[in-house]
């Protein structure tokens, strides 16, 4: 072996010896289940040893010499043994199990808290799916290693040692001989386990590559077929698939010569006792029973050193997984709360950008200098093409991402100076996609507020969300199924403002959805976003005329930056950058609206 | 075992190797029954004081037939799995082999993700089948036999009351385990209802900042949290009494054995060696005893799994030659006549009457799901039109052997999907690897599509590798490799599927103007949302809601004011906005 593979071997046990230690850490809390199911397994692995023994005193005290009462008590205490190795397992597996699944808990706790700690940014760059397995996968691999790995090593270690010292007590000399395969016992198991973790990875290799190849070609398909590829890549899939068969039957050779090999192990310890034993009894320093016990026992040898070896795939597994987690663990929450939040008394609701600018990426400013103020209770537009900023500006405004330079401001305190959870419960953000919650329709207005029935009614009542609410089947009561797959865009809208409504915030987020609803519903919402914005501070990405129309001041955004500001008519008579988006964006929206705008000339 | 039955033919082709290893089988079993029997000899003698040449024997013998055993396990292993990989690969290749001819439509309907389950899980579930399951069935079928036999020789009374605690295992198991997979099911949806409360949490990160509900989150997880570890903690119970249990009924034998064939022996109605023997020949039982369960449960596994695999293989392919007209040469006219196609019966075009002559280039713009990308799949056929709607040089699509017709048409895909392979393997990807001048073609292309200055750039030129779908490449460098790919068959008929959207203004100018010269006598079909790519065709075409509501040039068009015009009108406000620094 060369140094260098050498050294990475050495940094990579010791680096296991970390994740390890920190593992345990989770046992801490459940050290007495932990040691009371390690003495259980050290009985249990004794009490399986009584049986041969027992052999041996039925045939040498009673069998031999015809004592058939006395028979009666061996086989009396040899049923009772197994009651209580019974007793004991039960008790062992449940203890042990428990206390996997009280760690497991634990670690899923840990983890889910963690991930509501961490900022939106943070969901931007790790998707859901991958986020989910450390919470479920990973976790499991981990209890794998708790309850059948580390555990039953020792049970097994326990096993092998108790037979070697039984065996010995009841004749040092063939003891000794029969111990003479247990070598030869972990020779075989280690080429087995070398040469069957060289094929298993082979196999894993050609595994993906299937994977892989059938990912790709599938989801090209039309492709293949356009380009009328299907016979060479049928071909291309019959190499890679001979490949994965090919190695699986060279994976199956280490099966086929670990098993036959550990019986003429196995067979030729029993042939060395009869040998070196049957002597003996012939000489008469043997009984025959201690010989059908040594032949029984000798049988036993071999499983707990297999198992042994089995072992270390769940700890290479869990290893790889408790790595993950930690790393996640790890992640800091970047937006957090300061040491000691500012309070405000009473929120007003006046909101302040002052020379923000902003970049998700550093050095990609997507906001430069943005300047405005929302006096309390007035509302204000953000106009702008895609990619204008938009958007950042209410995530800013939400605290998901703390600003590079400038601040954001509520009634004059910076965000960042402020605790999360009472600006956030200061503001209410309503956003184009309504995030529905499984649960019932009045638990996704109220979400986890202490919201009395009724204000959850006035709510859904004053943005006209109350009619097709008491249209369902059970009411406020009606579960929502699939993230609301059975309600429409529009209903899905009504839904979110009561929300937003029934947590009375100060400060309104909307970012007003773009798609488009039946004209009677788009009246409807229309006037419930009157309701909603009604003294209240306001901040709109607007998508609407009327919307725009109704706002008082109008923010037109171009490319990270405010470009014009003022009120519908105003920047329309400037004929600048909103004038040319008011023709893209909204003009077709003049004769729903009754052409109530019409263009100055 | 109605889906397994599917597997014969395959058996069928294997048939002389299977019954090979089935023998290997059977022989090893004999052989590995025959090892107590020494044993019980070898007891018997040392009771009567034999000479130490016997033990010599014994010894011998018992080392011999465990060797010889071992022989015939490791054939009989290696036999009969290596057959069920074999028949894996077949089945693999036949299931690969039909998804090529399945239509595009079956891809819509089908996620890949479950296509792949079905290809590698489902089939590793029954390729289980047909190795470990049919050599433990075999196997404890023959051990069964085999000890059940010996041990009757030996004596029935004593079998008889050995095999008692032994029906009570399958009895027990039997009882536990339709607790066990009730309690097992809601365990797992429980965890299936915890992985929702991740999910909704996670996905709806910024509603859950926003209106501050960290807090309830965390909650409402821990109550879910806590019911999983309840919920497990029945599944414990279960499992903590099953096996220990299965342990317990197992010794129960051999205390019997123990006690009454002890008795036996004293009374001299069996050996010493015969009650050795005995006890030896139950432990034997135990094996068959738990892989029972095991086998079973493999066997529904596979069934289940076969089911959904042969779902797979029964699905028909809907686009295939029928009987085609001796059809070898194209020259690219292309018409659709009263052309109107529904997809699950909602209608996506009507009513469309358009000849291209061979050679011309046309324009589709229309606004999304106006039928644009559609009316262009219809040609190649990856949708099939009604009989007697598409025509290419007067032959009806689906009298054109599919072979000439796809042969005929470039097509370059709203999608660029590229393969995880160099940029000369995409682009060659429709030449056939023995074709002459492949190199040149390939270059020849790159160079039309205003790739090639980017692959001079490159590190490894041609020979890059574009990663998984193309992903160390740009989005225009993939739609311009796309486009390549199209023009190396030298089609008769180019259709761009607003192939060129990722591609800047001023290289797809370039792009447009090489098309220009390569398209002469080639009938090309682009479409587009811009008008600076379409501008210069031959014809414009505006589809609305499945029908051309406008056709006409770009002159035209402008002029007569009304969907295309209003998009060149936005096009030109655009850029506008765009050039506002």
């Amino acid at each position: 072996m060369s140094t260098a593979a050498f050294t990475e071997d050495l940094v990579a046990k010791s680096y296991d010896r970390t994740l390890l230690r920190r593992l345990l850490t989770y046992l801490r809390p459940y050290q007495a289940a932990v040691a009371v199911s390690f003495l259980l397994i050290v009985v249990m692995a004794g009490l399986d040893l009584v049986g041969p023994y027992l052999t041996k005193v039925a045939i040498d005290r009673y069998i031999t010499k015809g004592d058939a009462p006395g028979l009666a008590r061996v086989a009396a205490l040899y049923l009772l043994t197994l009651l209580g190795a019974f007793a004991v397992r039960y008790g062992q597996v449940y203890i042990l199990q428990m206390t996997g699944q009280k760690v497991m808990l634990d670690m899923r706790r840990q983890i889910f808290g963690h991930l509501q700690r961490l900022h939106v940014g943070f969901f931007d760059r790790n998707p859901v799916g991958r986020l989910m397995t450390r919470v479920t996968t990973d976790v499991d691999a981990v209890n794998e290693l708790f309850t059948s790995g580390v555990v039953t090593v020792f049970g097994d270690l326990f096993t092998l040692l108790g037979i070697m010292g039984v065996m010995t007590a009841m004749n040092p000399k063939l003891a000794l001989v029969t111990f003479s395969v247990i070598p030869f016992f972990f020779v075989i198991t280690n080429w087995f386990r070398q040469g069957s973790r060289q094929s298993f990875r082979e196999v894993r290799k050609w595994v993906a590559r299937i994977n892989a190849f059938l990912q790709e070609n599938l989801t090209g398909m039309s492709v293949v077929q356009l380009f009328r590829r299907e016979g060479r890549n049928r071909d291309a899939f019959a190499a890679i698939n001979r490949a994965h068969a090919d190695a699986n039957v060279s994976q199956i050779f280490y099966y086929a010569v670990f098993y036959p090999a550990i019986d003429l192990l196995a067979a030729v310890a029993v042939a060395m006792i009869l040998l070196y034993g049957g002597a003996r009894v012939l000489a008469g320093t043997l009984t025959l029973g201690a010989l059908v016990a040594f032949v029984q026992y000798s049988e036993r040898f071999w499983r707990p050193i297999s198992d042994l070896s089995e072992k270390f795939n769940i700890l290479q597994a869990a290893m790889a997984s408790s790595e993950r987690i930690f790393t996640l663990l790890d992640s800091p929450a970047e937006v957090v709360s300061p040491p000691r939040p500012a309070l405000l008394a009473q929120v007003r609701g006046r909101v302040a950008f002052e020379d923000v600018s902003f970049a998700y990426v550093p050095s990609q400013w997507v906001l430069r200098d943005v300047d405005f103020t929302v006096e309390a209770g007035r509302s204000v537009a953000l106009v702008g093409a895609t990619g204008a900023g938009k958007t950042t500006i209410i995530s800013l405004l939400a605290r998901f991402y703390d600003v590079q330079a400038g601040r954001v401001s509520l009634d004059g305190i910076d965000v960042k100076d402020l605790d999360p959870a009472q600006l956030r419960s200061s503001l209410a953000l309503v956003l184009q996609d309504v995030h529905l919650f499984s649960g019932t329709i009045a638990s996704n207005i109220r979400l986890g507020s202490p919201i009395p029935d009724e204000k959850v009614r006035e709510a859904a009542r004053a943005v006209h969300a109350h009619r097709f609410i008491e249209a369902l089947p059970e009411g406020y009561q009606t579960e929502v199924r699939e993230r609301g797959a059975t309600l429409s865009v529009g209903q899905k809208q009504l839904l979110s403002f009561a929300r937003a409504l029934a947590h009375d915030p100060r400060v309104l987020i909307l970012d007003e959805a773009t798609s488009s609803v039946d004209t009677e519903t788009e009246a409807l919402i229309q006037d419930a976003l009157k309701v909603l914005l009604r003294g209240r501070t306001a901040i709109v990405i607007a998508h609407r005329l009327s919307t725009i129309q109704n706002v008082d001041e109008i923010l037109v955004m171009h490319k990270g930056r405010i470009r014009e500001r003022g009120t519908h008519q105003q920047l329309l008579a400037q004929r600048g950058i909103y004038w040319r988006l008011y023709q893209l964006q909204y003009k077709d929206q003049e004769v729903l609206a009754g052409g109530e705008a019409e263009l100055p000339a | 075992m109605r889906y397994l039955r599917r597997l014969l033919p395959y058996v069928r082709r294997h048939r002389a190797r299977i019954a090979g290893g089935l023998l290997c089988l059977v022989l090893t079993t004999a052989l590995s029954v025959a090892s107590p029997w020494v044993l019980r000899y070898a007891v018997d003698d040392l009771t009567l004081r034999v000479t130490r040449e016997k033990l010599w024997l014994y010894s011998g013998l018992i080392v011999g037939l465990v060797l010889l055993e071992g022989v015939f396990r490791y054939y009989m292993r290696m036999v009969l799995i290596s057959v069920s990989r074999e028949i894996e690969y077949e089945l693999r290749g036949d299931l690969f082999a039909h998804l090529t001819r399945l239509s595009a439509r079956y891809y819509q309907s089908h996620r890949v993700g479950d296509i792949m389950s079905r290809a590698t899980n489902d089939m590793s579930a029954v390729r289980n089948v047909l190795g470990p399951g049919i050599m433990y069935t075999a196997n404890t079928v023959a051990t069964f036999v085999g000890t059940v036999a010996l041990m009757l020789r030996i004596s029935p009374r004593l079998l008889g009351l050995a095999l008692v605690p032994l029906a009570l295992v399958s009895i027990l198991v039997r009882y536990f385990g339709q607790r066990i997979h009730d309690r097992f099911e809601s365990v797992q949806a429980q965890l299936a209802e915890m992985n929702v409360i991740v999910q909704e949490s996670l996905s709806g990160a910024r509603v859950v900042r926003a209106y501050a509900q960290e807090p309830h989150e965390v909650a409402r997880f821990e109550a879910a949290n806590q019911e999983y570890v309840r919920r497990n903690r029945g599944l414990i119970h279960m499992f903590g009494a099953l096996y220990p249990g299965i342990q317990l009924l197992m010794g129960t034998g051999a205390v019997l054995v123990l006690w009454l064939g002890g008795r036996m022996a004293v009374a001299g109605r069996i050996t010493l060696g015969e009650f050795v023997a005995f006890g030896a020949y139950l432990a034997m039982l135990h094996w068959p005893k738990i892989a029972l369960g095991w086998v079973v449960n493999i066997f529904e596994r596979g069934e289940a799994s076969m089911g959904r695999i042969a779902e797979m293989l029964d699905a028909p392919p809907e686009i295939r030659d029928d009987q085609p007209e001796p059809v070898a040469r194209l020259q690219g006219e292309v018409e659709f006549r009263s052309l109107t196609f529904a997809y699950d019966g909602v209608p996506v075009l009507r009513d469309i009457d358009l000849k291209v002559p061979a050679g011309a280039t046309v324009a589709v713009v229309g606004p999304t799901g106006s039928g644009k990308s559609t009316l262009v799949s219809l040609i190649p056929r990856l949708y099939e039109a009604p009989p007697g709607t598409v025509y290419v040089d007067g032959h009806d699509v689906r009298r054109i052997p599919l072979a000439t017709l796809r042969g005929a048409v470039g097509f370059v895909p709203q999608e660029t999907f590229l393969f995880s392979d160099t940029v000369r393997e995409n682009v060659a990807f429709g030449l056939s690897p023995d074709g002459q001048e492949v190199e040149e073609r390939v270059a020849w292309a790159a160079g039309v599509a205003q790739l090639a200055p980017d692959v001079a750039d490159f590190p490894q030129g041609y020979d890059t590798f574009v990663g998984e779908r193309g992903i160390t490449l740009s989005g225009g460098q993939k739609q311009r490799t796309a486009l390549a790919r199209a023009l190396a068959v030298l089609p008769r008929i180019l259709v761009l599927d607003d192939a060129l959207s990722a591609v800047d203004t001023y290289t797809e100018e370039g792009i447009l103007k090489g098309l220009k010269q390569v398209r002469s006598g080639r009938t090309t079909f682009l479409v587009s949302h811009r008008v600076s790519t379409v501008k210069d065709a031959d014809l414009i075409v505006v589809l609305r809601d499945g029908r051309i509501v406008e056709r006409g040039t770009h002159d035209e068009l402008v002029s007569r004011g009304g969907f295309y015009a209003d998009l060149h009108r936005r096009q030109l406000l655009e850029e506008e906005v765009e050039r506002t620094a």
